[in-house]
């Protein structure tokens, strides 16, 4: 594996180190092809195919124990496959250990060697490499430069804070210059702060050195906020792969609604399908104790079992009883029991009167106390068919 | 009140084991300096101030020659724990893969402990004398035409009797310290592309240093003072410090063997502070 003149760049006294050109190196896409992961009886990952194109910040979201860190340790060669092929760059990886796959990996409790200093740190990969005492030191100089922490360059990790360590860490990555990067819930052992702060700067990080971002985590707002595509994953199979604007418009299973929160999912029996100008579906449903609701997707026969959902800030409340039906208008009443007020949005917890079944409802805390809202109160839910998403599983 | 009897509170839990401590240990070794300066005549003691106990330690040829004796037997005692403690305490760490076996195997490591030291050294005399199993056995198969007279007796077998006796006080820190290891941090090494040694090197033996060293101060001061080894495995023939003291008591001399010990205890504190700046040994403890 040739790690040698091809992969030169140019130095940074003639290339400021905050220009992308410096560091950045062509970006490889990562895919997956039918991988099988079995540990003994147990399938950790189940003939998963997937592609994540150069150059784009990917996060893998489910919750624990759903296999995506299986799936990022497979891609970054710490974990074998049972069958199938990891692909980067085009290429089979399937038998090249981690250190010959041009990706580098970023551990979840940054795995920063304790007995060694920053500069140490950062410097090892590039010794294991056996590059040039001189180059090494021109390289850590550069990477610490940009993340700004070269003054900790002679301090051991112990002695600094909880986001200077991680930026050693994404330092320790990024000295190797990897075409990917692999992140293993790299904000979760810091606090909500400094987690919304470090979001920004991976991001930035990302985009300005042009490279390959897979992330493993099991916090929502955190893909939504960084990924250009997520892939929502459950019980080692992928559910869905699609933008964050896509996911929260449209999840594509009850499994994805629910886990990206709050969404109202009702279940129930298909009566008939649509299709409509826009080539999706208007869907009829039946839902047991509540009656017809209508929702958009694509269609599955009459009598399939099937769900749909709605997101809590796409319903519209009225006080007082369901008006009469006003299809394809979704109406359902339900009786307050909670009123919680959040911030600049007020979330009402309500119970549907026919099924007592849990609804939330979220609005513009202005709206909210217009309304007077109360617990106890019995009032109106309504939400039109095009904000109805169907979901055939 | 209350805040006196706040005040007071740590120095009445420490109370016991400063007692204990003082009585047991500091007072026998003040009086242990104590006698060092008294006077001997060759039959009785008298308290008085001399340094002719010193002087005749610092003077004498048996001494420099059984201190350099001791030494020799600490630093092979060493040398051998080490190699065979890390390796064990390393494979217990890094090649077992349970936290179960782990622990048996490592409580299987310490069952010879379970019988005294005695007993221990007075089972190698079967095996390794002139008539021993061993000899019998190189003789029988045609080995050696005698059998071999360093097996018992004899610096080797000393050494070999003190390894057998303290290997375990090696085993247990390093195994302590490997197990303490987080073991992304050696899958962070090998995604940057380091090799089983350069791992081992880099990272593993780094931290495990601290383990090496508790062992080290162990061996030190266990085999600084050893006597009953070195005479039951050396017969007369080999000498340490411990020994040297042990036969001054035995003919009466205790000012001349207080002397000793406590030229005894100041080169083992010297040893271990030595080895305490070698090595930071804080984050163990």
């Amino acid at each position: 594996m040739a790690v040698s003149a091809d992969r030169s760049f140019p130095a940074a006294s003639q290339n400021p180190p905050s220009s992308s050109t410096v560091l950045s190196e062509a970006a490889a896409g990562v895919a997956l092809r039918s991988v099988t992961k079995k540990y003994g009886s147990v399938t950790a990952i189940e003939n998963m195919t997937l592609d994540i194109p150069a150059g784009i910040y990917c996060c893998l979201l489910g919750p624990s124990g759903c296999g995506k860190t299986t799936a990022l340790r497979m891609i970054s060669g710490h974990e074998s496959v049972t069958s199938g092929q990891v692909l980067i760059d085009g290429e089979c990886v399937n038998e090249l250990p981690a250190a010959k796959r041009n990706t580098a990996m970023m551990f979840q409790n940054y795995a920063l060697f304790p007995h060694k200093t920053v500069w140490q740190n950062v410097e090892f990969g590039l010794k294991m490499q056996g590059m040039p005492k001189a180059e090494r030191q021109q390289r850590v100089n550069e990477i610490l430069d940009l993340v700004g922490l070269d003054h900790t360059a002679k301090r051991k990790p112990h002695q600094l804070s909880g986001g200077q360590q991680q930026r050693i860490a994404l330092a320790r990555a990024l000295v190797t210059r990897p075409k990917v990067l692999m992140l293993d819930e790299p904000l979760s052992a810091l606090d909500e702060n400094l987690r919304v702060r470090m979001r920004g700067e991976l991001r930035k990080i990302q985009k300005q050195f042009g490279l390959t971002f897979i992330q493993v985590t099991h916090h929502v707002e955190e893909a939504f906020s960084l990924s250009d595509q997520i892939v929502v994953m459950n019980h080692g199979h992928i559910d869905q792969v699609a933008t964050p604007a896509e996911l929260f418009k449209a999840p594509a299973s009850k499994f994805v609604a629910r886990f990206i929160g709050d969404n109202n999912i009702f279940a129930g029996k298909v009566l008939d399908a649509t299709p409509q100008a826009d080539g999706q579906d208007l869907i009829k449903l039946d839902v047991e104790g509540i009656g017809a609701l209508y929702a958009t997707g694509n269609g599955t026969q009459p009598g399939t079992e099937a769900a749909c959902c709605v997101r809590p800030d796409l319903l519209t409340l009225e006080r007082g009883d369901a008006a009469t039906d006003q299809s394809p208008l979704n109406t359902i009443t339900a009786r307050i029991t909670q009123v919680e007020l959040t911030g600049f949005v007020t979330r009402v917890a309500l119970l549907a009167t026919a099924t007592g079944q849990p609804l939330l409802h979220t609005l513009r805390t202005v709206d909210a106390q217009s309304l007077a809202l109360q617990e106890g109160q019995t009032v109106s839910l309504k939400w039109s068919a095009n904000d109805c998403v169907f979901l055939a599983h | 009140m209350a805040k006196a009897w706040t005040n007071v509170k740590p120095y009445l839990l420490a109370t016991p084991q400063a007692i204990a401590l003082g009585l047991f240990l500091v007072f026998p070794i003040v009086l242990i300096g104590v006698v060092s300066f008294w006077e001997f005549n060759g039959y009785s003691m008298t308290p008085a101030f001399t340094l002719d106990n010193y002087i005749g330690i610092f003077t004498s040829d048996v001494t420099l020659k059984t201190y350099l004796n001791t030494f020799k037997f600490v630093g092979l005692t060493w040398l051998f724990t080490l190699l065979i403690g890390y390796p064990v305490a390393y494979f217990l760490s890094f090649h077992v893969p349970k936290l179960r076996w782990q622990v048996l195997l490592f409580l299987l490591c310490t069952i010879p402990f379970w019988t005294s030291n005695i007993i221990r050294m007075i089972s190698w005399l079967p095996l390794l004398g002139r008539e021993g199993l061993v000899n019998q056995l190189l003789v029988g198969a045609g080995l050696t035409q005698q059998p071999l007279e360093f097996l018992l007796y004899s610096d080797f077998a000393v050494v070999l009797g003190l390894v057998h006796l303290y290997v375990i006080f090696m085993i247990a820190p390093i195994f302590n310290s490997l197990m303490r290891i987080d073991r992304t941090l050696i899958t962070a090494a090998e995604d940057m592309g380091a090799s089983g040694v350069s791992v081992f090197k880099e990272v593993i033996l780094p931290l495990s240093a601290p383990g090496i060293a508790i062992g080290s101060i162990f061996i030190v001061t266990l085999v600084m003072g050893e006597f009953v080894t070195v005479r039951l495995m050396g017969g007369g023939q080999a000498a340490s410090i411990g020994k040297l003291i042990q036969t001054q008591i035995g003919s009466l001399q205790y000012p001349l063997a207080a002397a000793n010990a406590i030229v005894l205890l100041a080169v083992t504190f010297a040893v271990v502070v030595s080895i305490l700046r070698l090595v930071d040994i804080r984050k163990e403890l």
